[in-house]
C-alpha cells in the first residue's frame, strides 16, 4: 500500500529529528553538568585531576568574587527583567514581538543622556543629585512613553487583524529606523554619562555583600517600578482592563472596555518601563550609543521567554535569571571546560538559554500568560 | 445595492480641517526631521540639475509633493462612489504645505536662536546656510512657505489632470530623476560603447543634467510617454495570456535576451560597475537562498547571515594558506563540495531545534544563533582555528584554468557570481513548482492543514532551511574569494536584515521580485558596506531601509513584483469582498486607476 509506506516514512523521519533533539539536550545537559562538577570539585580541592584535566590553569573562585557575580548578575538581570516587562505586555495583548521595544530602551538611555549631560554642565548634577536623577527618569519616560505609543499608532495598528509574522517583520523595520533616526540626530560617537557623585557611588557592605552604590540604586529603582507595575496591573481599572484585552479581545471590546486604548496603554506602560531601564543602564554602564538597544533588547526577549511571556512575574524573574546565568555560567561552567575568553562569550551564553528553555519548556520557568489564539 | 453617495464637501473651503492640519503637521515634521538627521546636508553635494538642482535639496523638495498627493488623495469606501476631485482638493493641498513651509521656518528661526549643536550633531550654520540659501532669515523663511505650499499643491493637483497628463508627468520626473541618479552606470555603459559625446552632452562636467538636457530628454520622455499610452500595458498583458508553447516561446526570447545582456554587457563596463553588478549578485544569490526559506516556506530566518559565514569560513580554511589551524589550500572548485556539506550540517543542526517552534520564536531563535555563531567565529575560544578577530587572509581567488577570478578583476568575478546566480534562479525556479515547493507554500499559508493533507512539515521545513543554507554559502564562498579574507565582523545581522528587506521589497516568493529587489536596493542604495550608485545616501541607507520595510509591510506586503499566489494569500478578505460585490454589481471598476482602499483593518491597497 502505498500510503501505509508513506506514512511509515514520514513517521520514521520523524522520530529522526526528534532523536537528533534529544541527543541535543543531553548533550547540552551533560556539558553543564560536567562543567558544574568540576567547578564544584576544583572549590573543593584546586588540584584534583579532573578539574586539571581541561583547565590546567584552573583557580576557582573566591566567596567574594561570586558574590560580586552574583550582585552584577542581579542588577543587570533587574535592568532586563523591567526591558522583558515591555515585550511580555504587548506579547500578552497582541501576540507579536516588537522588536523594536529594544530602541524604546535605547530612546530613555539616550534622553538620559542628554539630560545628565546638560545638568551637569550647570553643576546641578552635583550639588542636587537626586533632583537631576527625578528628571532624567521622568524625561526618559516621557520620551521612551511617545516612542512606542507613536510606533503603535502609526506601525502596529493597521497590521491588528494580518497574518503572525507582518507585525514581526514591521517592528524589525521599526527597530532599524530609530535606530538610524537616532544615529542621525546625535552620530556615531560613544556618549558617557557624567560619573555618579562619590557619597552614592561608593562601596558599601551590606550583610556581608560588597555592593557598588550603583547597583544598589539600579536594584532599588528596578524593584520600586516593578511595584508601581505591579499595583497598575493588579489593582487598577486600567490594568484589569488590559488583562481582558490580553485574555480575549472580542469579549474585552463586548464588555466595555476601549480595546485600542488599552493597547496604548499597554505600549505606554511598557515603554515607561523600558525608558527607566534605559536610564538604569546608563547610570550603570555610563556609555550609550545608537546600538545600545539591540542586544539587550534580544536578551530581554529572551528573559520574557524564559519567565513565561506574558506573565509579568516571571519576565522579572526571568530577567533576573537570564543575568545572573550571563555573569555566572562562563565562569562557572565553561571556564572548567578550558574555554578561553569566556567573558566574550557572554552573550552566547544568553542564547543559548533561550535555545534551552525553548527545547526543554517553552512555555518558560512560570508559564505563559496568553490568548488561547496565540498560543497556536 | 444602491450605490451610496460619499457626502459632498459643499466648497472648497468646507475642509476637514484636522486632516489637512494633521497632514500639515506631519509634511512640517518629516521636514525638520530630514533636515536634523543631516539629509539635505550631507546630499547637497550631489548634482541633479547642474546648479539649479542637487540631491539635498530635491530630498527635503519631494516631501510636500508626496504629502501634498497623499492628503489629497480621498478615501473610497468598497460600495461608495468616489466623489469627483477638484478645487477642494487643491486647497487641501496647498494648505498642508503651507503648514509644512511654516513649520520648516520655525526650525530656521530656533537655528537662528539657539544652539543646540552639542546633542544634536546636524544643528548647525551650515544647515541654516543651506534652508536660508545664503539668503538671511526672512527671504528663508517666505521661500520655504511659497515653495512647499506650491509643491503640496502640484503634488494635490495630480489627483486633478487627466490621466494621460498625470502618467505623462510621472514618466517624465521619474526618467529624469533616474537618469541623473544613474549617471555613474550610464556614464560607463556609454564609455564603453564609445559614446563619450552623448554622455558629455546630457551631463555637466561637474555631475548632474545640464540645463538644456534637462529640458530635451524630459520633451523626448513626455512624447515617449504619449506614444506608448497603453500599449506597454497591453504587451505585458498580451504575454500573460499567451499560453502553451506561445507562452514557452516568448519566455525563451525574454531569456535570451537577458542572458546575452548578462554575458555581454559587463565586457563594455568598467570597474566601478562590474564591482557593483557582482555585489547585486552576491546578494542576490544570498535573496534568492532567502526567498525559498521565507518567501516559499513562510519561515522567518533573522539568522540566515550563519549559513553565508559558513560559507565563507569554510572557503577560507579550506583554500587559503594562512588558515591558522588547518590549511590543505585546496582549490576553490574542490573546497565548494565541503562548502555544500557544511551548510547542510549547519542547516540540519540550526533548521532542527527550531521548526517546531512557534513562527516569531523561531525567528529569535534563529537571530540568537546568527549572533552565536558570529561570536564563536570572533572568541578566543576557537581562534587557533578560525583566527579569532583577525580572522583569515591570504585567500586565493579562483583559478580556472584559463582566467583568474580575484577580487581585483570585478569583471571575472561578476561572471562566477552570475554562474551562482544561475544555477540558484534555476533551483528555485524548478522548487517552486515541484511537490517540495507546493509543499512550502501550503505550509507557509496553513501548516495544520497542510500537516492534515499528508505533507511532511518536519522535512519540508528542514528541506527548506537546507537549501536556503547552500545558496547563502555559495554567496559567502563567493565573497571571500573576491575579497581574499574574512573577518567575523563581515557576518553581523545587519546583512541578515537587509537581505530580509530586499526579499520583501522585491517580493516574497517571486525569482524575478528578488531580482528586482536586489537590483534597486543594493544597486541604487549600496549592501552594508558595499556603496551602491547612490554613494552620497552611505550614511542614510539603514534608515531607508527600515523606512521602506515599514512602509511596505504597511501598503504593499506583497512587495513591488508580487507572485500572484502571496498578494491573494495576503488580501484574501479584500478578495472576498470584490467577489461579492461583483457579483452582486456586476461591472464594477477594477481599473489600475482605482483609488487606494482605506489602510484600514485589513491593511494593504488595492489596484
Amino acid at each position: 500500500m502505498p500510503t501505509h509506506a508513506i506514512s511509515t516514512k514520514s513517521a520514521r523521519r520523524l522520530v529522526s529529528v526528534d532523536r537528533f533533539l534529544t541527543f541535543i539536550r543531553v548533550f547540552l545537559v551533560t556539558v553543564i553538568v560536567i562543567g558544574l562538577l568540576a567547578f564544584i570539585w576544583q572549590q573543593f580541592d584546586a588540584d584534583n585531576p579532573f578539574a586539571r584535566w581541561r583547565n590546567p590553569g584552573a583557580r576557582g573562585l573566591t566567596g567574594d568574587q561570586f558574590k560580586g557575580l552574583l550582585i552584577s548578575g542581579l542588577s543587570q538581570g533587574s535592568m532586563y527583567g523591567l526591558i522583558a516587562l515591555g515585550y511580555s505586555m504587548v506579547y500578552g495583548v497582541l501576540g507579536f514581538i516588537n522588536f523594536a521595544h529594544g530602541e524604546v530602551f535605547m530612546v530613555g538611555a539616550m534622553t538620559g543622556f542628554v539630560a545628565s549631560d546638560k545638568f551637569q554642565a550647570n553643576g546641578m548634577w552635583e550639588s542636587n543629585f537626586l533632583l537631576c536623577l527625578v528628571l532624567i527618569i521622568v524625561m526618559a519616560v516621557f520620551f521612551s512613553t511617545f516612542t512606542a505609543v507613536v510606533m503603535e499608532r502609526v506601525a502596529y495598528r493597521p497590521l491588528r487583524n494580518s497574518p503572525r509574522l507582518i507585525p514581526l517583520i514591521t517592528s524589525i523595520g521599526v527597530s532599524f529606523f530609530i535606530q538610524n533616526f537616532v544615529l542621525g540626530l546625535f552620530g556615531p560617537s560613544t556618549k558617557s554619562y557624567p560619573r555618579l557623585p562619590e557619597w552614592l557611588a561608593k562601596q558599601r557592605s551590606i550583610l556581608t555583600f560588597e555592593i557598588a552604590g550603583t547597583r544598589l540604586l539600579v536594584l532599588a529603582v528596578a524593584a520600586t517600578s516593578m511595584v508601581g507595575l505591579w499595583y497598575i496591573v493588579e489593582r487598577t481599572k486600567t490594568g484589569k482592563a488590559m488583562r481582558a484585552v490580553a485574555e480575549d479581545k472580542e469579549i474585552a471590546s463586548l464588555m466595555g472596555i476601549d480595546v485600542n486604548r488599552t493597547i496604548v496603554t499597554t505600549f505606554a506602560v511598557g515603554g515607561a518601563m523600558a525608558g527607566v531601564g534605559g536610564i538604569l543602564w546608563g547610570l550603570m554602564f555610563r556609555s550609550v550609543t545608537h546600538m545600545t538597544g539591540f542586544l539587550p533588547g534580544v536578551k530581554a526577549f529572551t528573559a520574557a521567554v524564559v519567565g513565561g511571556i506574558g506573565n509579568l512575574g516571571g519576565a522579572m524573574a526571568g530577567g533576573i535569571s537570564l543575568g545572573s546565568a550571563e555573569s555566572i555560567a562562563p565562569l562557572v561552567i565553561l571556564e572548567p571546560l578550558g574555554v578561553p575568553g569566556v567573558s566574550q562569550l557572554k552573550d552566547a551564553v544568553a542564547f543559548t538559554v533561550l535555545v534551552l528553555v525553548l527545547l526543554f519548556k517553552p512555555s518558560g520557568l512560570f508559564g505563559e500568560r496568553l490568548s488561547s489564539e496565540d498560543r497556536a | 445595492m444602491n450605490t451610496l453617495a460619499v457626502p459632498m464637501p459643499s466648497s472648497a473651503l468646507d475642509q476637514d480641517w484636522r486632516k489637512v492640519l494633521r497632514w500639515g503637521l506631519i509634511c512640517g515634521g518629516t521636514l525638520i526631521a530630514l533636515c536634523l538627521v543631516g539629509m539635505p546636508v550631507e546630499l547637497d553635494r550631489r548634482e541633479i540639475i547642474e546648479r539649479y538642482l542637487s540631491l539635498g535639496y530635491l530630498s527635503v523638495v519631494l516631501v510636500p509633493i508626496v504629502i501634498g498627493w497623499v492628503s489629497a488623495s480621498q478615501v473610497v469606501l468598497e460600495g461608495f462612489e468616489s466623489r469627483k476631485q477638484g478645487l477642494f482638493d487643491l486647497v487641501t493641498g496647498l494648505v498642508v504645505g503651507v503648514i509644512g513651509g511654516g513649520l520648516l521656518s520655525l526650525l530656521m528661526l530656533a537655528l537662528d536662536s539657539w544652539n543646540l549643536r552639542d546633542p544634536l550633531v546636524n544643528w548647525s550654520p551650515k544647515l541654516f546656510r543651506f534652508l536660508t540659501y545664503e539668503n538671511g532669515m526672512g527671504f528663508g523663511a517666505g521661500a520655504w512657505i511659497v515653495t512647499c505650499g506650491v509643491l503640496s499643491l502640484a503634488g494635490a493637483s495630480l489627483h486633478v489632470m487627466p490621466r494621460l497628463a498625470r502618467r505623462t508627468v510621472g514618466i517624465v520626473m521619474i526618467g529624469l530623476l533616474s537618469l541623473s541618479v544613474l549617471e555613474a552606470a550610464v556614464s560607463d555603459v556609454s564609455e564603453g560603447f564609445g559614446l563619450e559625446w552623448l554622455t558629455d552632452l546630457i551631463y555637466a562636467k561637474k555631475g548632474g543634467l545640464t540645463l538644456t538636457s534637462t529640458f530635451v530628454v524630459g520633451a523626448v520622455m513626455a512624447v515617449v510617454a504619449a506614444l506608448t499610452n497603453g500599449r506597454v500595458k497591453a504587451v505585458t498583458n498580451r504575454y500573460r495570456e499567451m499560453e502553451g508553447i506561445e507562452r514557452q516561446k516568448a519566455s525563451i526570447i525574454l531569456f535570451a535576451v537577458v542572458a546575452v545582456l548578462c554575458i555581454v554587457l559587463p565586457m563594455f563596463l568598467g570597474k566601478i560597475m562590474n564591482e557593483l553588478l557582482a555585489n547585486v549578485g552576491l546578494f542576490l544569490l544570498l535573496a534568492l537562498g532567502l526567498n525559498i526559506v521565507v518567501g516559499l516556506a513562510g519561515l522567518l530566518d533573522l539568522g540566515y547571515v550563519a549559513f553565508f559565514a559558513v560559507g565563507g569560513y569554510t572557503t577560507a580554511v579550506l583554500t587559503s594558506p594562512n588558515s591558522p589551524w588547518f590549511a590543505p589550500e585546496l582549490h576553490f572548485g574542490f573546497s565548494l563540495i565541503f562548502v555544500v556539506v557544511f551548510a547542510i550540517i549547519v542547516g540540519l543542526v540550526i533548521g532542527a531545534p527550531v521548526i517546531r517552534m512557534r513562527g516569531d520564536y523561531l525567528a529569535i531563535v534563529t537571530l540568537g544563533f546568527g549572533e552565536i555563531i558570529r561570536l564563536l567565529f570572533m572568541s578566543d575560544w576557537l581562534g587557533p582555528y578560525f583566527g579569532g578577530a583577525q580572522g583569515i587572509t591570504n585567500v586565493p581567488g579562483v583559478d580556472l584554468g584559463f582566467a583568474m577570478v580575484k577580487g581585483t578583476d570585478p569583471r571575472s568575478v561578476f561572471y562566477l557570481v552570475l554562474f551562482f546566480c544561475v544555477i540558484a534562479i534555476y533551483v528555485s525556479w524548478r522548487l517552486q513548482a515541484s511537490r517540495l515547493g507546493r509543499a512550502w507554500m501550503a505550509i507557509r499559508e496553513d501548516e495544520q492543514v497542510a500537516e492534515a493533507m499528508g505533507i511532511n512539515t518536519v522535512s519540508a521545513k528542514l528541506m527548506a532551511f537546507v537549501v536556503g543554507a547552500v545558496l547563502a554559502a555559495f554567496s559567502g564562498a563567493v565573497l571571500v574569494a573576491k575579497v581574499g579574507s574574512v573577518f567575523p565582523t563581515s557576518f553581523m545581522i545587519l546583512i541578515s536584515i537587509i537581505i530580509l528587506v530586499v526579499v520583501i521589497v522585491g517580493g516574497m516568493g517571486n525569482i524575478a521580485g528578488v531580482m528586482v529587489g536586489s537590483f534597486v536596493l543594493i544597486g541604487v542604495l549600496g549592501g552594508p558596506k558595499q556603496p551602491g550608485l547612490l554613494q552620497e545616501f552611505q550614511n542614510f541607507k539603514l534608515l531607508i531601509y527600515g523606512m521602506l520595510l515599514v512602509f511596505m509591510m504597511l501598503k504593499r506586503p506583497e512587495g513591488l513584483v508580487p507572485s500572484a499566489r502571496r498578494s491573494r494569500e495576503l488580501h484574501q478578505d479584500e478578495f472576498l469582498q470584490d467577489a461579492w460585490l461583483k457579483g452582486d454589481k456586476p461591472g464594477i471598476d477594477d481599473d489600475e486607476d482605482a483609488v487606494p482602499l482605506p489602510v484600514g483593518d485589513g491593511g494593504g491597497e488595492e489596484e
